[in-house]
């Protein structure tokens, strides 16, 4: 459902003056309105939006990947595989299921409510509000979209100010492929933000980082908004002594320094013991290398530091322990080099904070034992990776710990699964989604029961006055025994 | 109290909380604790809430033990790691996703069911491997103290706490880190609480409230309907969260309605109402003065007798109540059903919408289209069609809120997920590295196609591919053992090429 115009989006309020007025009060109220009024509640009203979606990935294909290019020097290949197929997927996949998503669930009911009819509503929550990062930053604007779209919601977008190219793509061009009276696209920075959360939504999706995580529950619980946070954290990755290092260097440097590192699930840092790490440096020098070739600088495969102020943020780091691999940083294109740090403390700051960033700091545990109390001292992560021959370290180190997502062996292969959800605990979040969990993060799940309206007496039992004789019938009707069938 | 939050998390961390066969021992002891200590519950409960023991139990021990049961027969099933769908590209690996626990879990309880209303959530937050601090309410005295005293008896120690006290010690508690917090209230104390929480990043529950309508369609069985809502309204004493809080209905329905419910009420509770065991009492004196505020400048269509010193307030119902007054204001929570004129099902539902989302919903009518449109175009927690309260018995069923009558749910199952983390887990081997060759760079279009073919869930549709990915199978697994490197990689490629070529085509 394309349609001309200006693209729908509200304008950086800072280029007015607004002298208190708020730049989001109609827009909001337009589409709570549009919402009351039920257009978005139709299995085909929302197909079409889902197919709208569709219509803008594949039609501006080349436009998404130029502004990838642009925001953060994303090669064809990555913008593909971790952005514009993902989403296309999910816009399929939704699509594909969305009368089965959409049904009432039927539920079971206990002996004495055989013949009622008991079922589970999915039901839109309203007006939501989709705050998304700049790492990927089609990908995670996007996806939420679809489960929001799916269960009939009115969506306010906010895309990151920080991914430039991509958020005038999403505020130019993505509006005239879906019905605007029922969705918007908002900008602005983090004082805008601010003031958009001050407003109610009926649920807000936010990704991000722990830190605005806190702000925007802290201002959703004023209006009792339910929220998802997918937030971050320094996710470890355990290399055990048995296990091929040329392989483990293969599997993790193709995770750490994807995106430039600027991935919220990419292996953080690496626990091993010395010996390992001896084997290791080679082994992801070699692997390094081979991607990026002998100046990773040249090479189109390599992504860029999204500004200034990470950039900065991460030169800065390349001075903790010592380099082992890379460390060369050029401002003018900020670009960082992949790099390996070893002698890293656990003080200095590679350790206190989320990398984000083609660093990747290794820090020494004589045992299984000593890399799992690490772990645990430590915020819960968004991700953990355990690396070993040995599938008892594996489990172990799955039983010993708590994360959002576990991968044995690999990176962050999960998150293509459908079937799977993505989500933190802790620190590092809060709800899941993808595929079908994405539908379910934006629908409320109303339990219905409807009764016969006559068959009065079987409820006879329930009415006071409540005899001897009735108190013994119903002790005994819903007792203990009776309530394994209830 | 940060240091009784540690002592807790210190026992959680030890692990023991984990293994099935804990958890499973915990509830049966809590289990016994229910039926060997029943009497002493009861006596607690029926003190708060001056109610009589019968009914004590039967709204609130017997859903206890049934929760109890439900969780000993299914927990082993819970537990158990679910395996996922794969895509071509995991298809060799494991994939599934294991519950654990979350770790230390706070519930604040509420007075007006004030042991089911603790206890139910305590079952699955133990169910689900948690440790945890109880904060019952402080309204609900003895049965705060009891709890206190006969959790230690049969639990964990250092596990499952009490701790007991006023506004002051809850927003101590408030202060601390756990891993989720869980409170029953109302919806002011609802936003502290998720205040708290945010600060912490901590995931919460709300079971809140807020006026649940009542429709009564002039299509339906007035006697019937009339028992119903008279049994939902006044159990309790009107203070039940999912109680219908108020009747709309045509306003030539409104005398018929009261006359039945007058009937009913002298039925359920006889001529002096004060006299029945089965009636109860409201629970402390500044809620008999709120609830009592409520009837000024009311039509009082039967009831409105009070006596302070029992906090006694009879069946009320006033009659032709103004939207603006008090009454519809706020949340009733007690013994008084209001009833609004509207002129048609329309303008119920404009009325409905009007308002805040409320925690129950309740349609009577034998026109199901009726019933369905009322669902299809309204909001709330949940519903019940031509009855009351009784959504909230189904144990396989969600119980919960939306906007300001809650977030999250619990019962059941329900409960077990909402006290668990989820957790996704992938495992593969270190072996069959050729096969990765495709996702590292240097890259090219063809990589691309490649990535896009193996990322799309297409072998579970067609025929061909799942024999051939059968082949695949067993071919990857024979080359992996038997041939060397370059030879298995070769191999492998045919093969996908073949296949892909093949998928390619079908695309166009």
């Amino acid at each position: 459902m394309s349609k001309k115009g200006s693209g729908g989006a509200v304008k950086n309020p800072g280029a007015e003056p607004t002298l208190g007025i708020d730049p989001f009060q109609d827009t909001l109220r337009r589409l709570r309105e549009a919402f009351k009024s039920g257009r978005t509640r139709s299995a085909e009203f929302r197909a079409a939006q889902l197919q709208g979606l569709g219509r803008f990935l594949q039609e501006n294909k080349q436009l998404l990947q130029d502004a990838l290019a642009q925001d953060l020097h994303k090669s064809a290949f990555e913008a593909d595989v971790s952005e514009i197929i993902t989403t296309q997927n999910e816009v399929d996949y939704a699509l594909k299921n969305l009368q089965a998503w959409m049904k009432d669930e039927p539920g079971s009911t206990n002996l004495f409510m055989k013949l009622d009819s008991v079922f589970i509503r999915k039901e839109p929550f309203g007006l939501v509000l989709i705050i998304a990062p700049w790492n990927y930053p089609v990908n995670l604007v996007l996806v939420p979209l679809v489960g929001a779209l799916a269960a009939g919601n009115c969506v306010v977008l906010k895309p990151s100010e920080i991914s430039q190219g991509t958020e005038k793509v999403l505020a130019e061009v993505l509006p005239q492929y879906l019905d605007q009276s029922c969705f918007a696209v908002v900008l602005g920075g983090p004082q805008e933000t601010g003031q958009l959360l001050e407003h109610k939504f009926n649920y807000i999706f936010f990704t991000g980082s722990p830190r605005v995580g806190k702000i925007v529950m802290t201002a959703a619980a004023k209006h009792l908004t339910p929220v998802t946070l997918e937030l971050g954290g320094k996710n470890p990755c355990y290399v055990d002594d048995n296990c091929d290092p040329q392989t483990v260097a293969n599997r993790v440097a193709w995770f750490r320094y994807f995106n430039a590192g600027q991935t919220c699930v990419a292996p953080d840092y690496v626990l091993c013991s010395p010996e390992m790490q001896e084997r290791l440096l080679p082994a992801l020098q070699s692997t390094i290398t081979r991607f990026y070739g002998d100046d990773p600088q040249s090479s189109p495969n390599l992504g860029r530091i999204i500004n200034q102020k990470q950039f900065q943020r991460l030169r800065a780091l390349l001075g903790c322990g010592h380099v082992a691999i890379g460390g060369q940083s050029d401002e003018s294109d900020r670009y960082i080099a992949p790099t390996v740090l070893v002698d890293v403390q656990e003080t200095e700051p590679v350790m206190q904070e989320e990398i984000f960033g083609p660093i990747l700091p290794i820090v020494n545990v004589r045992s299984v034992d000593e890399a799992i109390e690490f772990i645990n001292r430590r915020e819960k992560p968004l991700a953990l990776y355990a690396f070993s021959n040995s599938s008892q370290v594996v489990n172990q180190m799955l039983e010993r710990t708590s994360s959002g997502g576990f991968a044995g062996n690999d990176g962050f292969l999960y998150v293509s699964l459908l079937s799977v959800p993505l989500g933190g605990v802790g620190h590092s979040g809060m709800g899941r989604y993808h595929g079908k969990f994405t539908f379910d993060t934006f629908s409320h799940h109303r339990t219905c029961l409807l009764a016969p309206s006559g068959l009065e007496k079987l409820k006879e039992i329930r009415y006071p006055p409540y005899t001897d004789w009735n108190q013994q019938l119903l002790r005994w009707g819903m007792g203990p025994k009776s309530c394994t069938l209830l | 109290m940060e240091r009784e939050v540690q002592r807790v998390r210190q026992a959680f961390l030890s692990g023991r909380s984990r293994s099935l066969r804990f958890r499973l021992q915990q509830l049966e002891a809590l289990r016994r604790m229910v039926q060997e200590r029943e009497k002493d519950i009861l006596a607690a409960i029926a003190a708060d809430l001056c109610k009589s023991e019968f009914n004590a139990y039967s709204q609130e021990v017997i859903t206890v033990l049934g929760e109890i049961d439900f969780m000993l027969e299914n927990l082993p099933e819970w537990v158990t790691a679910k395996p996922v769908k794969k895509n071509l590209l995991t298809m060799l690996d494991e994939a599934y996703i294991q519950p654990q626990p979350l770790g230390v879990v706070l519930i604040i309880g509420a007075w007006n069911y004030p042991f089911v209303l603790t206890i139910q959530p305590l079952i699955g937050a133990i169910a689900a491997g948690n440790a945890v601090i109880i904060k019952p309410s402080e309204l609900s005295e003895n049965t705060a103290k009891i709890v206190a005293k006969l959790l230690p008896q049969y639990l964990d120690q250092d596990l499952y706490i009490v701790i007991n006290g006023g506004v002051e010690e809850t927003t101590e508690l408030l202060k601390q880190r756990f891993d989720h917090v869980f409170y029953t209230g109302n919806t002011a104390v609802g936003k502290i609480v998720m205040e708290a929480a945010a600060k912490h990043l901590t995931p919460v529950t709300l079971e809140l409230g807020g006026k649940s309508p009542c429709y009564v369609d002039k299509d339906c069985d007035l006697d019937i309907v009339c028992r119903r809502i008279t049994w939902g309204k006044y159990m309790n004493c009107g203070q039940t969260c999912i109680a219908p809080d108020y009747i709309l209905c045509e306003a030539s329905l409104q005398s018929q309605i009261v006359w039945k419910i007058k009937e009913t009420v002298k039925e359920f509770y006889g001529e002096n109402i004060k006299e029945s065991p089965d009636y109860d009492r409201i629970i402390n004196l500044r809620h008999f003065k709120r609830i009592l505020s409520l009837l000024e400048g009311q039509k009082i269509a039967f009831g409105g007798e009070t006596d302070e010193a029992t906090r006694y307030i009879a069946p009320t119902v006033l009659t032709d109540v103004d939207p603006k007054t008090k009454v519809m204001q706020e949340e009733i929570f007690g013994p008084i059903l209001p009833i609004v004129p509207v002129k048609n099902v329309d303008e119920a539902i404009d009325f409905i919408n009007e308002r805040e989302k409320p925690l129950a919903l309740y349609v009577f009518s034998h026109n199901h289209k009726l019933i369905k449109r009322m669902i299809d175009e309204t909001s709330s927690g949940g519903v019940t069609g031509n009855d009351v309260i009784m959504h909230f018995m189904l144990n396989s069923l969600p119980f919960g809120g939306v906007g300001s009558s809650g977030m999250g749910a619990y019962h059941g199952k329900h409960s077990f997920d909402t006290f668990s983390h989820q957790r996704p887990c992938l495992l593969k081997s270190l072996k069959r590295e050729g096969a990765n060759k495709l996702r590292y760079p240097p890259n090219s279009q063809s990589k691309v196609d490649w990535g896009k073919f193996f990322l799309l869930k297409r072998f579970n549709k067609e025929k061909f591919g799942l024999l051939l990915l059968t082949f695949l199978g067993i071919v990857a697994a024979v080359l992996v053992k038997k041939h060397q490197a370059v030879l298995r990689r070769k191999a492998l490629l045919i093969f996908l090429v073949v296949h892909r070529l093949r998928w390619s085509s079908k695309q166009r």
